[in-house]
């Protein structure tokens, strides 16, 4: 692994995408998340480091209220994708998460065909205004899936007979297929092995170029590989965010020193 | 026992070939305890066998009827001079008894029997030949024959459930009367045939075992079981959906989930006096009809259904649901589309067993007034089916093994065989329905 490589990179600016300010989160008496103010850039991957239970999974189910679907879950403070607010109560969370794709931590394809996966979204969304369209759609969402190739053959097998590095792909296929602006990533290669690892990293590089990608991740050196800023949570608290190589090679926080280095976590 | 303890410290060294008394110890009782396993099961399916060869043994005389087969012709001066005399029936009575010696004549046997005891074999003959010419102008003349059903007594006889030593000389049957259904049965005339009232008929009254059906009741049972169906599986579903889906968690679903819970424990004779409160009572709904009856099981079925459906909407992976939502669907969407598909081998077996449950329900039903001697006729219509007095298939069979005619009880158990041919039937559709609907995720 070249650590080298970080510090070269070139960081362009972008807009900002997402801007959170002062949010809490309580899970019934836990406080999970302490005001946590964080900017978030288009067309950049942002990863979320920290040990277990340090809130990162957890803020990254605010930015499409995911945690709206847990009873004891409250949410507080001021989330805005490009200046909306998203718990305004004009917002419908369905709307939200079609905007604001998710890719979770075990592949989960639906028990339908590789298509079924994929045509899934765009069918409930209307996005197709007919078969060929569809079909369009998802040759598109595969292709950007990096898994097109793959299945070009099956689309109609069952999603689930996939391998586990093809599942993920395909899941990412199927959240890029409503079109959104922004893709929650929480632990995608998790539970992949390090080639199909390196392949879903090198999927996230590419789509840096359409989506502002916010991936949670356990590896450091994953967050190292693909993002250009990063977030170090710790109980609940954003410790330190900057550029990922200032993270990495000259963190601000000794907090954060620890974490990299191995001492806590 | 089995667990590892600290002090074998002190224990020998041994190879790996050699046994020791710990790793022995612990086999033996792995072993000890298959054995109870398999002598439990084997118990379990003796008691099967027994059970099965005793509902066989009992039940399948009342699929055979003794009848007896007599071919005679009428002149249309005979049917003249019935008709003209007092007693018309016992007239045709006459002509049949005369056509049955000169049959046992011809045979070359002679028995001596009288026309009381013919009475007794056979019943009162005379109505039935009478109505069938009536009925038939044109058989007049030709040779007609006639099946007519023994006595309950004599079918008895045939099947070995009286002998010469056990029977008793009553107005019913003499003692000298079976020298006469040897001779009938050795010259051909009585004999067993299929009992094809005994699915198609309805019930008879308490001293004629031998025309007593089980059609009308399973009819009966019939329109029960859709006035269960179409409205215990989209209620009970529905409830399910909602409790376990949608609402949220606190003291009143609390409430409720524990009570639907000690619902499904109720005796279902509490069920029947509701029923008989609520819907005969106060709403003021046919007694003995289908549709009530269909209503109480489908308040007892409910209970059944919903802990089924939820049980198995709660065991389809909340990363489906996470997977639907997350690409956009409403919360609704990813139930009818993902959740609620996993779930259906789940739900429809559940479904099916609470049917075949509330199939085999007697208790509430005899409190609604579906006894079994209300199925004396076939309701008329499809509608009628559901308002005319009726009786089910459980009620029907516990009606029978309540008559004092023991005749009655080969019915009974002869129900019994029908009912387990249509819960089998249920079974077997709910295993196919889940291997159709099985998927894998």
């Amino acid at each position: 692994m070249n650590d080298m490589r970080i510090v070269e990179r070139d960081v362009e600016t972008n807009d900002v995408k997402i801007a959170a300010k002062n949010v809490q989160v309580h899970y019934g008496d836990t406080h999970a998340i302490k005001d946590v103010d964080v900017e978030i850039e288009d067309k950049t991957v942002t990863a979320f480091i920290g040990p277990s239970g340090c809130g990162k999974s957890t803020f990254l189910r605010c930015i499409n209220r995911m945690n709206d679907t847990i009873d004891v879950c409250r949410v507080q403070g001021d989330i805005r994708i490009d200046g909306d607010d998203i718990y305004d109560r004009a917002v419908d969370p369905v709307q939200l998460r079609a905007k604001v794709g998710m890719v979770f931590q075990k592949p989960n394809p639906f028990p339908k065909s590789i298509y079924d996966n994929v045509a899934y979204g765009p069918r409930i969304h209307g996005l197709a205004k007919n078969k060929a369209d569809l079909d369009d759609i998802v040759e598109n969402s595969l292709r950007r899936g990096a898994i097109w190739n793959e299945v070009k053959d099956r689309l109609h097998a069952p999603g689930t007979g996939l391998s586990g590095g093809q599942q993920q792909r395909l899941c990412i296929a199927r959240a890029v297929a409503t079109e959104p602006e922004v893709l929650l990533m929480d632990e995608p290669c998790s539970a992949l092995d390090p080639i199909a690892t390196a392949q879903v990293e090198e999927l996230i590089d590419e789509l840096r170029a359409n989506y502002s990608v916010v991936i949670v991740t356990h590896s450091m050196q994953q967050a190292a590989r693909v993002s250009q800023k990063t977030a170090f949570f710790h109980l609940g608290n954003l410790v330190e965010y900057g550029e990922t190589g200032q993270i990495f090679t000259n963190p601000v926080d000794p907090r954060t020193e620890s974490y990299i280095t191995g001492r806590i976590g | 026992m089995t667990d590892a303890s600290m002090d074998n410290a002190a224990a020998p060294k041994s190879g790996l070939t050699v046994v020791d008394e710990r790793t022995r110890k612990r086999n033996a009782a792995e072993k000890r305890f298959q054995y109870y396993g398999i002598a439990a099961i084997s118990i379990g399916l003796l008691f099967l066998l027994f059970l099965f060869g005793s509902i066989l043994r009992s039940g399948l005389p009342a699929f055979t009827q003794t009848v007896v087969d007599v071919e005679f012709a009428l002149t249309q001066a005979q049917i003249d001079e019935a008709e003209s005399k007092m007693l018309k029936t016992k007239a045709y009575e006459n002509f049949f008894i005369a056509a049955l010696s000169e049959q046992l004549e011809e045979r070359g046997m002679d028995v001596a029997f009288d026309a009381k005891a013919i009475e007794r074999i056979v019943g009162k003959t005379g109505g039935t030949i009478r109505s069938h010419f009536q009925a038939n102008p044109s058989d007049v003349g030709s040779r007609v024959s006639f099946e007519l059903a023994a006595s309950s007594r004599v079918d008895g006889y045939m099947n070995g459930r009286i002998t010469r030593d056990t029977l008793v000389d009553s107005r019913f049957l003499m003692l000298t009367d079976l020298d006469l259904v040897d001779a009938l049965e050795d010259a051909g005339i009585i004999h067993g045939a299929f009992n094809w009232n005994f699915i198609t008929g309805t019930d008879s009254g308490v001293d004629n075992p031998g025309g007593a059906g089980l059609g009308a009741s399973v009819i009966g049972s019939f329109f029960m079981m859709l006035v269960v169906l179409f409205l215990s599986l989209p209620i009970g579903v529905a409830a399910s959906i909602y409790l376990e889906e949608f609402a949220p968690k606190n003291r009143w679903t609390d409430l409720i989930e524990v009570n639907i819970s000690n619902l499904a424990a109720v005796p279902s004779i509490v069920f029947g006096i509701l029923g008989l409160a609520v819907f005969i009572q106060f709403a003021g709904l046919p007694q003995s009809a289908p549709l009530v009856g269909g209503l109480v099981l489908t308040l007892m079925t409910l209970p059944t259904i919903i802990i089924s459906t939820r049980a198995s909407l709660a065991a389809v992976p909340p990363s489906i649901r996470d997977a639907a939502l997350g690409v956009g669907a409403s919360k609704m969407q990813s139930v009818f589309h993902h959740v609620l598909p996993l779930a259906m081998p789940g739900i429809l077996t559940g479904t099916i067993i609470g049917l075949a449950q509330a199939l085999g329900e007697t208790a509430p039903l005899l409190l609604i007034g579906m006894v079994g001697f209300v199925a004396r006729e076939y309701p008329d219509g499809f509608l009628a089916g559901f308002t005319d007095a009726n009786s089910a298939m459980p009620a029907q069979i516990y009606t029978w093994a309540s008559r004092a005619d023991p005749g009655f009880y080969e019915k009974a158990w002869g129900g019994i065989i029908i009912l387990l041919l249509f819960l089998i039937t249920m079974n077997t559709i709910a295993v196919i329905l889940r291997r159709r609907f099985e998927r894998r995720w």
